[in-house]
């Protein structure tokens, strides 16, 4: 069974669809990419699978259930997370925070535990801090674990989401360009981790625009072409359709 | 000197009620970003509520049961949490600026209840006869200003304990991360309404209690205490002493209290007594402009808030 399913997902800004009636399943395991031109509804695709944006029609199913309906902070508890094109750290908060607020189900997220159960909010805190810190060494950033997130730069925010989004312990991950205004020494560690996460079984749907990290990563493409599925396949034959081509020098250039 | 000792516990009495309502209004503007415009309106509920509740019975309003005081305030705080909660329910799924609109037309609507309801609250003549704590030893005032000192000391106390445990908590970390970007806290499972209204009712629960206390340390309330002055004092008094921290609050209470009060004084003491009445207007723009040079010269109030959330984190 596909852990990931979109069937005819339409959505409209105004009289415009920004995605067109658009399917794709996304196997467990794999690392799926989703490419076409600047404008291809791409991003509006993943803030409807993310729940940030509901569709005007169309199903959604993680793991089999129908999550269309319901909120975006229910997404990850059905197993789907994301991070974003460009990245929203919290700036003001420092980067080990920034990671411990992603955990799930925390004790002291709820008002009463703070006051009636301060000590086992604080031995979970600290488990929540160890495994915070944990995954930012794993990201090369816990040197600036106790720095704000505001000094961060583009790819060390990328990687920072990264952090963020996997302490929740997904199943599935939608990464938004991650290889966007990142300089090419942290392109090589982000592309690393996503390598190993995804051997750990985190499955992967990835928008990207360079192709030669589309290659590295996805064993499957599918291209979207103003709102529409043009066509899926591996990254060499896509990359060689004569439709995909002329999707990208007849839309605005990536 | 006996004189002046116990009007100086009667100051702070006073002030640390105010710092009390500013635990609130922190915990709504400061930790979660809500704008509230009507603090006035939450404290008056508060304050009418635990009179209703306390006073004996008369034929001047509704009610009056005569229960212990601390029942009163436990009212206080039921009674306007309830009624924030359900004021967040209506709007705070709406954008953030039907919060302002809402809060302001609460407090509005408050005051011309209060003041026209005459059956439930007595109308213009306010409630009297409002019990006050330590009663039987208000004939030597001395001691009885100590022991409300004392009182409102400790609960303000207790108040900041509970507040910091709980701001600088998970839950406190949720609070700001929502407040700092909405989308990207929810995509983290963390929902942005169900925080904000937590957040927004804990807080009216706070207001409501320091409106009782305050009725309840002057014996006596009516309409006009709860206008639009006193909410721009309490905001005054977050923004001046740390928006976002427990201690800024309560120093921005005292401090502005002391400003608001010394102004008063000189007013007394520059103005004929025939304009006295009208130059009150200058109590307010004292503080405005004691608000200004503070926004200019320390933006981020004199304890800004820290970066570090959670207190756990603390080594
Ligand atoms: N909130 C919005 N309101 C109106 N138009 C939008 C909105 N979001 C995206 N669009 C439009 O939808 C189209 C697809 O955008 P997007 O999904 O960001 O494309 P991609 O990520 O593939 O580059 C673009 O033409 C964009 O201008
Ligand atoms: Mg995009």
């Amino acid at each position: 069974m596909p852990i990931l399913v979109a069937e005819n997902l339409v959505k409209r800004f105004g009289g415009f669809a920004a995605v067109d009636g658009v399917s794709l399943s996304v196997r467990p395991g794999e690392i799926a990419g989703l490419i076409g031109p600047n404008g291809a509804g791409k991003t509006t695709m993943f803030d409807l699978l993310a729940g940030s944006l509901t569709a005007n029609s169309g199903r959604i199913l993680i793991k089999g259930r129908e999550v269309q309906a319901a909120p975006a902070y229910h997404r990850i508890a059905t197993g789907l997370g994301r991070t974003f094109q460009i990245p929203r750290p919290f700036p003001e908060m420092t980067l080990v925070e920034n990671v411990m607020l992603g955990r799930q189900r925390q004790i002291g997220e709820r008002i009463l535990p703070n006051w009636l159960a301060p000590r086992r909010v604080a031995r979970e805190e600290r488990e929540t801090r160890d495994k915070a810190m944990a995954l930012l060494d794993f990201m090369a950033l816990s040197r600036l674990a106790r720095e704000p997130a505001r000094t961060l730069s583009g790819g060390q925010r990328k990687l920072l989401e990264l952090a963020r989004v996997l302490i929740a312990e997904p199943s599935i991950i939608l990464l938004d360009e991650p290889a966007a205004g990142v300089n090419p020494s942290l392109l090589e560690t982000i592309i690393a981790r996503i390598l190993d996460i995804n051997r750990r079984g985190v499955t992967f749907l990835v928008i990207e625009h360079n192709m030669d990290m589309v290659v590295r990563l996805c064993g499957r493409v599918m291209v979207m072409a103003s709102g529409k599925r043009l066509t899926e396949g591996a990254p060499a034959e896509v990359s060689r359709n004569p439709a995909v081509i002329e999707a990208y020098l007849g839309g605005s250039a990536a | 000197m006996i004189g002046f000792a116990s009007y100086a516990f009667f100051f702070l009495t006073t002030a640390l009620s105010y710092a009390i309502i500013c635990l609130g209004l922190n915990l709504q503007w400061g930790q979660t970003g809500l704008f509230n415009v009507g603090v006035a309106g939450f404290v008056g509920i508060g304050a009418y509520a635990s009179a209703l509740l306390t006073t004996p019975a008369t034929d001047a309003h509704l009610m009056g049961w005569g229960l212990p005081i601390a029942a009163g305030w436990l009212g206080a705080m039921l009674v306007s949490g309830t009624a924030s909660a359900l004021i967040g329910f209506a709007t705070l799924r709406l954008r953030s600026d039907y919060l302002a609109i809402t809060t302001f037309g609460v407090a509005v609507t408050i005051h011309l209840i209060a003041l026209n309801a005459q059956r439930l609250t007595g109308g213009p003549y306010g409630i009297a006869f409002i019990p006050r704590p330590f009663n039987e030893v208000a004939d030597r005032p001395l001691l009885f200003n100590g022991l409300n000192l004392a009182l409102v000391a400790a609960l303000t106390f207790v108040l900041y304990i509970a507040s910091e445990r709980l701001v600088r908590s998970p839950w406190g970390r949720v609070l700001r991360a929502i407040r700092e970007d909405e989308r990207a806290a929810a995509s983290l499972g963390k929902s942005p309404s169900l925080y904000r209204l937590q957040a927004f009712a804990l807080g009216g629960a706070v207001m409501g209690l320091g409106g009782a206390l305050q009725a309840h340390f002057i014996g006596f309330i009516a309409p006009d205490n709860y206008l639009s002055s006193l909410t721009f004092l309490v905001w005054t008094m977050l923004i001046i002493g740390g928006s976002g921290n427990n201690r800024g609050a309560i120093l921005g209470g005292v401090l502005v209290w002391a400003l608001w009060s010394a102004s008063g004084v000189a007013i007394g003491a520059i103005v004929p007594a025939e304009q006295q009445a009208r130059a009150a207007a200058l109590k307010i723009v004292a503080v405005g402009v004691f608000l200004a040079l503070a926004l200019l010269l320390r933006p981020r109030g004199l304890i800004g808030e820290r970066t570090v959330v959670s207190r756990h984190l603390d080594e």
